[in-house]
């Protein structure tokens, strides 16, 4: 009995945390490898729907800070909470979160060993413990979405790699997310396969998926962001909407990186 | 227009000539150096070889072979539950002829001669009718279960991986009898075990335990318990710092000292442990290997969808640590299997230990030649077996990887 009335409070208070307070909230975080300072005090908010571009140059902290959302990192200071659960050492609130959060990597980390539909359909099947019929189904559907169908049963290694990270995003995507983060996912791609994956995540956007995005293509900022942050040395240096980013950067550093990664 | 030209464009690769004279001029014959290097190796094969084959066939004795081919069989197993050791043949005959057709569709005649095989044995001269009958079923078992095999194809596959499994276990209780079996198959005590067979059992069961108790010593290796990460190193180092007669001997001499007088195990269970506990620590290290060639992104990506550190060891690491150490482990099972010959020195009779007592015998003693050479043919046959068992098993297992 106890349970169940707590997990109706539970619920209620969860509606009233999306109607009224952000689905990720990190404070004043701080992440260090060693004597690195990698993480140097991060703030951000976001709100269910939005679509986030996180961008900046190498070693600046914004693939860690993405990773210490759904705890691939540790954070040493501060707090993080992602949908109502605060992230600690406690592993079934971690792994509560990791349930809510769908991944893409930079570079696809399909299981080589299973076929795309395995692939698809091996974490609802032993996390959310769903039925082989349903979760198929369902992985078919996502097949059909990313454009994909006919490879059901192929493995990760006969793709191409605009196919492996699209079959990545499928996977993500199967367990029914709220969160979708993607760490730099087209940067591994040959030129003419960025577009395909690109095309995905634009229609994922559009669907009203939460999303955080690290990349440098600044087409897919300027077509679906909410906000973009910039990250230097482990800071937030600037955010704000593609429009005041793009055309009035307020910062020096902000200014000169865009001018190397938009005109070569 | 563009097809016409592609296609006018595409190109049947070169043939090469396949001949016979062709490859020897190619590899053989192709400078005068080569041509006198060829003949040179061949002047020296044939001063190697002809004296042995001289002497196999005309001045070696081989019926010490023959008389004692019970002794080294089955060593002492009583002569009226050898049943039971054919019974085993019998199955593994049908297992196999089921295997091969379920799975190596490609070159079915390959697989007909080998199931086949028994059927030489036919022609040798002093066998007598039973034995003959017997070889003969076996050859016709084996054909029938490849012909049921290729018939319904690939639908027994997950049947005929269960029977794999389950043939071992049945082996083992089939020769030792007893228990709810009494009626059928007496119990034979394993001081009566012996030769070939013994040498078969003493395998099977270091590798049916040898491998769970490896892969768990190298899971524990790599723990974040410390507890559980200086318990495996300590114990792989150790074994692994030990000789195997060593060890065959403590499990044999030292054991019966730490037991209450009166507890006697078995001496054919204490070797089996001995192999055993000697096997996984050799096995942990190259399952090991495995894992950390496993890169950081499987974890990530398996953890990133919210699998538990359990699932994500037993369905996304541990499947593919093992298929990239399969030629390893093999190679150690085939080593297992030859230095169960060990256990002679602790008077076990298996293949080499029978051998050695047959040779004892002042009428046979002459024979060491011809004795040490038939058994070694046989350590030969079938550590060769299982090494092209395993380069069939890794192709196999390779899809998905390219």
């Amino acid at each position: 009995m106890e349970n169940v009335t707590h997990d109706l409070a539970n619920n209620v208070a969860n509606k009233e945390t999306t109607a009224n307070h952000p689905i990720i909230i990190a404070r004043d975080v701080h992440k260090w490898f060693g004597h690195f300072h990698a993480l140097r005090g991060i703030n951000m908010e976001v709100h269910k729907g939005e679509v986030v571009v996180i961008f900046g140059p190498s070693g600046s902290g914004k693939s860690t800070f993405i990773r210490t959302l759904n705890r691939l990192e540790e954070h040493q200071r501060g707090q993080i909470i992602v949908d109502g659960i605060e992230l600690s050492h406690d592993v079934r609130n971690i792994e509560r979160v990791r349930m809510e959060t769908g991944m893409v990597f930079q570079s696809f980390n399909l299981f080589p060993h299973l076929t795309v539909l395995q692939n698809i359909t091996l974490a609802p099947l032993w996390v959310r413990k769903w039925k082989k019929e349903q979760a198929e189904e369902i992985a078919m559907q996502l097949l059909e979405r990313v454009g994909i169908p006919e490879q059901a049963h192929k493995f990760p290694g006969q793709l191409s790699g605009g196919q492996q990270q699209r079959v990545a995003i499928a996977r993500a995507l199967a367990m029914q997310p709220k969160i979708m983060l993607f760490d730099e996912p087209t940067s591994a791609l040959d030129p003419e396969m960025i577009k395909e994956v690109l095309d995905v995540m634009i229609e994922l956007a559009r669907s009203g998926m939460t999303m955080l995005v690290v990349t440098h293509e600044m087409g897919f900022a300027k077509a679906v962001a909410h906000r973009m942050y910039f990250f230097d040395s482990g800071q937030i240096v600037e955010s704000g909407t593609p429009d005041e980013i793009f055309t009035h950067p307020k910062e020096e550093r902000t200014k000169l990186f865009l001018s190397q990664i938009l005109t070569h | 227009m563009t097809t016409t030209y592609s296609k006018a464009n595409i190109l049947p690769p070169p043939s090469e000539s396949s001949t016979l004279w062709g490859w020897a001029r190619k590899n053989l014959f192709k400078t005068w150096y080569d041509t006198l290097l060829t003949f040179f190796i061949l002047g020296v094969l044939y001063a190697l070889i002809r004296p042995f084959i001289a002497w196999a066939i005309g001045k070696a004795q081989w019926e010490v072979v023959q008389v004692n081919f019970r002794l080294l069989m089955v060593g002492q197993y009583p002569a009226a539950e050898t049943w039971r050791a054919w019974l085993c043949l019998y199955l593994l005959a049908g297992i196999l002829g089921l295997s091969l057709g379920v799975w190596a569709r490609q070159k079915p005649w390959l697989s007909a001669i080998l199931l086949l095989s028994p059927v030489l044995l036919v022609f040798y001269p002093d066998l007598s009718s039973e034995a003959r009958n017997r070889l003969l079923g076996l050859a016709l078992t084996a054909l029938l279960a490849f012909a049921f095999g290729r018939w319904r194809g690939a639908r027994l596959g997950r049947a005929a991986v269960i029977l794999w499994v389950l043939y071992f276990p049945a082996v083992l209780i089939i020769i030792r009898g007893g228990g709810l079996l009494e009626n059928l198959a007496p119990a034979v005590p394993t001081s009566l075990w012996g030769g070939l067979m013994l040498t078969f059992l003493l395998t099977v069961v270091g590798i049916l335990f040898s491998f769970p108790l490896g892969v768990l010593l190298a899971l524990g290796r790599r723990s974040s318990l410390p507890a559980a990460r200086w318990v495996s190193i300590t114990y792989i180092e150790v074994i692994r710092g030990v000789p195997l007669v060593t060890i065959l001997f403590m499990s044999s001499v030292m054991v019966p000292l730490f037991l209450p007088s009166g507890v006697r195990p078995d001496r054919v269970l204490r070797a089996m442990i001995g192999i055993t506990l000697f096997t996984a620590a050799y096995l942990a290290e190259n399952v090991r290997g495995g894992l950390q060639a496993i890169p950081r992104g499987q974890f990530e990506a398996a953890h990133a969808l919210g699998l538990s550190g359990f699932h994500t060891m037993a369905l996304i690491i541990l499947p593919q640590a093992l298929r990239t150490v399969i030629p390893v482990i093999m190679g150690l099972f085939i080593a297992l299997f030859k230095d169960t010959s060990l256990v002679a020195t602790i008077g076990l009779l298996e293949l080499l230990g029978i051998s050695r007592s047959i040779l004892a015998q002042p009428q046979y003693v002459s024979f060491q030649r011809e004795v040490y050479l038939f058994i070694s043919l046989i350590y030969w046959i079938f550590s060769y077996g299982m090494s092209y068992a395993s380069r069939r098993l890794e192709t196999r297992l390779g899809v998905g990887e390219r």
